[in-house]
């Protein structure tokens, strides 16, 4: 008869030595299998008288279910090593850059144009554009600058030799509009406008945004509550606006618009030329010569419009110091947007 | 306009500081640019008399002057040419500060000198000065010239806009003052002249239209080469306007203070009298700006009975201009009709002080009083005695005094705003409109020096700039809810800019405009519309393509060391019609430098899916001038042709030094944005069975003809079909390739069974075989 306990501590000790699967499953072949030493041990049985042999017997088995015991908890905690060793071999450097291609952006005239179409169509304006080459009907004369109108010097226009012209204005836009919708409408218009003018604040193209609502009860209070509502709702801030009479031929009442400068929140500065005030658009309720020129009823409808320079927002509201920088497309500049 | 605040004050004065002043005029419409002083300051420059001057012992140049300043007598070294006994001068004490230097007691060539006698330009009050400026004789000694030339006066500079031609003057912007503060107006009284001669000249108009009133007087025997006074000089000089002479400048004068335009002919130079006509054909004028002018027969000319003497309102002629000698004078205060003026204007490309009055239009009834103005001011400068005033009219051509009914129902409907009848009244009567009361409002009579009004909603405008735009509520308008158009049918140009945005590509913003040159070399079967006043010679022909400005982008930004670019534009190109078009263009790697992506140079199968992933697209090949021929696919989208893709001519690339290869695309807007609402199918719930063909095939066929084919001859059992490989080289004929495709066939209804499927392979390379000789890859 084995000296079971003996055989036992061996056990306990090889279980804890097997450094992998393998040498563990050596070692249950060594002690557990059929040939193996507790196996063995069984066989002595058969030599104990039968009274001996129950006692004997469960001796052996509680030996044999310790060393099957600690087999199992020794197969388990060398599983969660291999899966640790596993791991620890598969771990990356989660800090390097992923697999992409490049990601392009929207030039930021184009931005600030996306988000005045989603406040503007939120209210129910349709928003449009129209041909940049126009008549002189269209850019002066339905919009109440007849030919010698003096306000024709405010814009130095470029004509073509059949007398056609690049549009000075989205207003050719509104003409259209109304000539095709009728009374009551409520539109926006934004795109590309040319002038003849290049210098340190001018570009010969520039981008306008133009509005216009028609309608049987559209007042002067009215301009004044949507321009003041749109320019808080873009900057996003309650900033003061204040209207002041100003002349177009295309409205009267006509009025420019300022706003607190946003940079200095109205302590002056270099933006707002120390004023405190920018001078963002200039507005007006519609004249009845152009509602005429569109058969609208001036008596029964009246309205508003009102015009201002994309390419400025998009400096004040992204700090863009030099309009020209806008279309030079650097793409170092752009890729900022 | 330019105006002396002192000068504004003389005739109104409201009790505001300057700052509130300009406020209030910006606040009604004036907007009031700049406040500024009218010189820079200068301290210790007091009024004094040269008593003797004797030449410098040393220096044949300079006179040593003794000068009286009051309380003292001062020995002056000075180099002026015009010194004078008796003379009035300003005098630089010891000390004394002026703009350009300090005025310390100091030797001049070994004679000490004890101050400096000043011009204008050593005062800072002009840019060029010819001698010492002689003071009046009546000038107190010892008075500092700061005060007695009354320099603590501002300059306000004032943006009249185009309707407001009645604000170019003291007068008018007076009467807006008091318009706007209730002030008192100090009208200037005017002297009636009584004529001391007999003398006058005949004058006949012939454009009465254009010349509804012409008011002229003879003045004889002048001292045309007396010295303007300093305070007119200093009022013409604080308005922009420089002393000329002392009949211009008085000329001047009376434009500024009265807003008539005023014209001073030689009356030697006249023959026969004035006769106010449009001009002859191949008649011309040589003009006191030196230019001459060939006048045609739309232009209102004063001419005498031989010659045209002057553009009316516009600018006067050389020959018959005053001068320093001329001793008989004829003094032109006319009405001329505005579009005529606006006309000549247009046509000349002139712009004046006076064209740009009359253009705007100005007051009827002002010629008189601005004449005996003139008169009044003239004779104690120069001498010389006036005769009568001489006056043509034609009352039918004069602008008359509108009539405007007033509704106050109108008034609340239009601002949103009541105001009280007693606040619109005393607006009205404030500006001298005079309202009688009618049954819905008032009937307003309109001033005649205000042309710009003529409607209700002109006088509507009035009351509210003068009540106050501040006053007027913020409302937001209450409207009838309905929905703006949505379409579903069609991409929106945003979502489209995005999916583009999300492919790599940055948007730019180029020029419309472009050089001609490089459209001809990117667009040669296109002939641009050219502008023909253009600003600059690469800004004259209207894009045909996007491509031109792109292409320049592509090379401002490689150089400066941009070697990837993807960009892309969206806008009109201007061919028959003007069409919104995208266009794009990449260069460069197809991907950024990064660890797990290989390096490679983008090409045409980049570009090629970007643009398949924007919209459903099929290409097939094609040609442009500007694009290599065998890289070059014409674009279409639901079978109609929209644009063209492909790869820039290696010639054109090597002539506009462009590094690298380039693809371009351009696509038209509208097709490209329409896209078919969705309508579901059922999905089959049989299995999907994949069979593979390896090719082996004629290089020239085109992989879409070989999926054609299979599309056609598998019928509906094909799910899908796409090429999974393609080879050439090693192992296969120059001619050949090979490819590989993936078919994916199911039924709708049941299982496909085998030898259905094998059954349908066979067709599918009997027909490639006969059509394209293809053969089953070993």
């Amino acid at each position: 008869m084995l000296d079971l306990e003996s055989l036992l501590r061996e056990a306990t000790v090889a279980i804890a030595e097997a450094s992998d699967l393998k040498s563990l499953d050596d070692a249950r072949v060594h002690y557990l299998g059929k040939k193996g030493k507790l196996t063995e041990s069984l066989k002595g049985l058969g030599l104990l008288s039968p009274e001996e042999r129950p006692a004997a017997g469960q001796k052996v088995n509680d030996v044999k279910v310790k060393i099957q015991t600690l087999i199992e908890e020794r197969t388990e905690h060398l599983q969660k090593n291999q899966i640790a060793a596993a791991l620890a071999k598969d771990t990356i450097d989660v800090t390097l850059p992923g697999r992409r291609q490049s990601g392009g952006s929207l030039h930021p005239v184009t931005k600030v144009r996306e988000r005045i179409e989603t406040l503007f169509t939120q209210m129910g304006f349709m928003v449009l554009d129209g041909p940049e080459i126009e008549d002189d009907y269209h850019n002066f004369v339905a919009l109440n600058i007849p030919e010698l109108h003096p306000a024709r010097a405010m814009q130095d226009t470029f004509y073509f030799a059949d007398g056609t012209l690049l549009r000075t204005h989205m207003s050719p836009v509104q003409i259209r509009t109304m000539k095709a919708t009728k009374a009551p409408l409520r539109m926006i218009a934004m795109g590309r406008v040319y002038r003849r003018d290049f210098d340190l604040t001018h570009t010969p193209m520039f981008h306008q945004l133009e509005g216009l609502m028609i309608g049987e009860n559209v007042s002067f209070a009215d301009l004044k509550g949507m321009l003041t509502e749109f320019l808080q709702a873009f900057f996003e801030t309650s900033l003061p606006v204040r209207f002041r009479p100003s002349y177009f031929p295309f409205t009267e009442p006509s009025a420019e618009v300022d706003m607190q400068c946003q940079n200095c929140k109205g302590e002056g500065c270099r933006i707002c030329k120390n004023t405190g005030w920018l001078e963002i658009l200039g507005c007006g309720m519609v004249h009845p010569n152009v509602l005429k020129h569109v058969d609208i009823d001036s008596e029964r409808y009246t309205g508003w419009a009102w015009g201002m320079g994309l390419d400025r927002l998009a400096m004040l509201r992204y700090g863009i110091n030099d309009l020209r920088t806008l279309f030079e497309n650097d793409l170092r500049f752009l890729r900022q947007f | 306009m330019k105006i002396s605040e002192q000068w504004v004050r003389e005739w109104v004065n409201p009790s505001l500081t300057s700052d509130e002043l300009a406020e209030k005029l910006t606040m009604s419409g004036l907007e009031v640019e700049s406040v500024s002083p009218v010189a820079e300051k200068f301290s210790n420059v007091i009024v004094g008399q040269i008593l003797t001057f004797e030449k410098h012992p040393q220096a044949d140049r300079l006179n040593i002057c003794l000068v009286n300043v009051g309380d003292n007598k001062l020995s002056i070294v000075c180099g002026a040419k015009n010194v004078r006994e008796e003379m009035k001068v300003a005098v630089a004490t010891e000390g004394a500060k002026l703009p350009h230097l300090t005025i310390e007691k100091t030797e001049i060539r070994g004679v000490a000198s004890q101050g400096m006698l000043c011009s204008l330009k050593d005062l800072g009050l002009a840019d060029e000065s010819t001698g010492l400026q002689e003071l009046p004789i009546d000038a107190p000694l010892g008075a500092a010239v700061w005060d007695y030339l009354h320099l603590s006066d501002q300059i306000l500079d004032i943006n009249i806009t185009p309707n407001r031609g009645d604000c170019l003057s003291v007068l008018g912007l007076s009467k807006e003052i008091v318009a706007l503060t209730g002030a008192k107006l100090n009208s200037i009284a005017t002297k009636k002249i009584k004529p001391l001669l007999s003398d006058t000249l005949a004058v006949e108009v012939q454009a009465q239209v254009e010349c509804p009133r012409y008011v002229g007087r003879v003045i004889k025997g002048i001292k045309a080469d007396a010295l303007t006074p300093i305070w007119i000089q200093e009022r013409l000089r604080r308005s922009g306007i420089r002393s000329i002479s002392p009949v211009v400048d008085v000329m001047n004068y009376v434009m500024l203070e009265l807003g008539q335009p005023m014209h001073a002919f030689d009356l030697s130079k006249i023959k026969d009298g004035i006769c106010v006509r449009t001009a002859n054909k191949g008649e011309s004028l040589l003009l006191l700006d030196g230019n001459t002018a060939d006048l045609t027969k739309d232009t209102l000319i004063i001419a005498d009975r031989e010659k045209p003497l002057a553009i009316a309102g516009v600018m006067g002629g050389m020959d018959s201009g005053v001068t320093l000698l001329t001793q008989d004078i004829f003094l032109e205060s006319a009405y001329f009709n505005s579009a005529t003026i606006a006309k000549a204007v247009r046509f000349y490309h002139f712009n004046s002080e006076s064209s740009q009055r009359y253009e705007r239009g100005i007051d009827p009834d002002i010629q008189h009083l601005a004449i005996e103005r003139a008169t009044e001011l003239l004779l104690p400068i120069v001498g010389g005695k006036a005769g009568p005033i001489v006056e043509r009219m034609n009352e039918d051509a004069l602008p008359h005094k509108p009539v405007i009914s007033l509704r106050k129902a109108r008034i609340a409907k239009f601002l949103g705003l009541e105001i009280e009848d007693k606040e619109i009244i005393s607006i009205l009567e404030r500006l001298e409109f005079e309202c009688k009361k009618t049954k819905e409002g008032w009937s307003v009579t309109v001033p005649t020096r205000r042309p710009d009004i003529a409607l209700e909603v002109d006088l509507i405008e009035e009351i509210v700039r003068i009540y106050g735009f501040d006053k007027v509520p913020c409302h937001l308008s209450t409207v009838q809810l309905s929905c703006a158009p949505c379409p579903e049918d069609k991409i929106t140009l945003n979502a489209l800019r995005h999916s583009l945005c999300d492919l790599g590509y940055q948007e730019v913003i180029t020029y419309s405009f472009i050089a001609p040159e490089l459209q001809t070399l990117l667009d040669p079967n296109n002939t641009p519309k050219s502008l023909v006043n253009p600003i600059t010679s690469d800004m004259v022909a209207m894009r045909t393509s996007l491509w031109p400005g792109l292409i320049n982008t592509l090379l401002y930004n490689q150089n400066r060391q941009q070697t990837r670019i993807r960009i892309f534009e969206t806008g009109l190109r201007f061919l028959k019609q003007q069409e919104p078009t995208l266009a794009g263009l990449i260069c460069g790697n197809a991907y950024p430098i990064q660890w797990g992506i290989k390096d490679r140079v983008a090409d045409f199968f980049d570009l090629k899916g970007d643009l398949e992933s924007l919209a459903d697209l099929s290409f097939k090949p094609g040609s442009h001038p500007a694009l290599h021929s065998g890289q070059t696919a014409m674009i279409y989208h639901e079978d109609q042709a929209i644009g063209i893709m492909g790869a820039l001519h290696p010639e054109l690339a090597q002539k506009l030094d462009i590094q690298g290869k380039v693809y371009l695309f351009e696509l038209a807007l509208e097709p490209l944005l329409k896209t078919p609402i969705p309508k579901a199918k059922e999905i089959s719930k049989f299995p999907e069975i994949r069979r593979d063909l390896a090719l082996l095939i004629d290089k020239a066929v085109p992989v879409q003809a070989i999926s054609d084919t299979i599309k056609e001859v598998a019928g509906t059992y094909l799910r899908e079909v796409y090429v999974f490989d393609i080879y050439e080289g090693k192992g296969i004929t120059a001619d050949q390739k090979s490819v590989a495709l993936a078919l994916t066939l199911q039924h709708s209804s049941r299982t496909l069974i085998d030898e259905e499927i094998a059954e349908l392979m066979d067709q599918i390379i009997a027909a490639l075989k006969t059509r394209f000789a293809a053969e089953l890859r070993g």
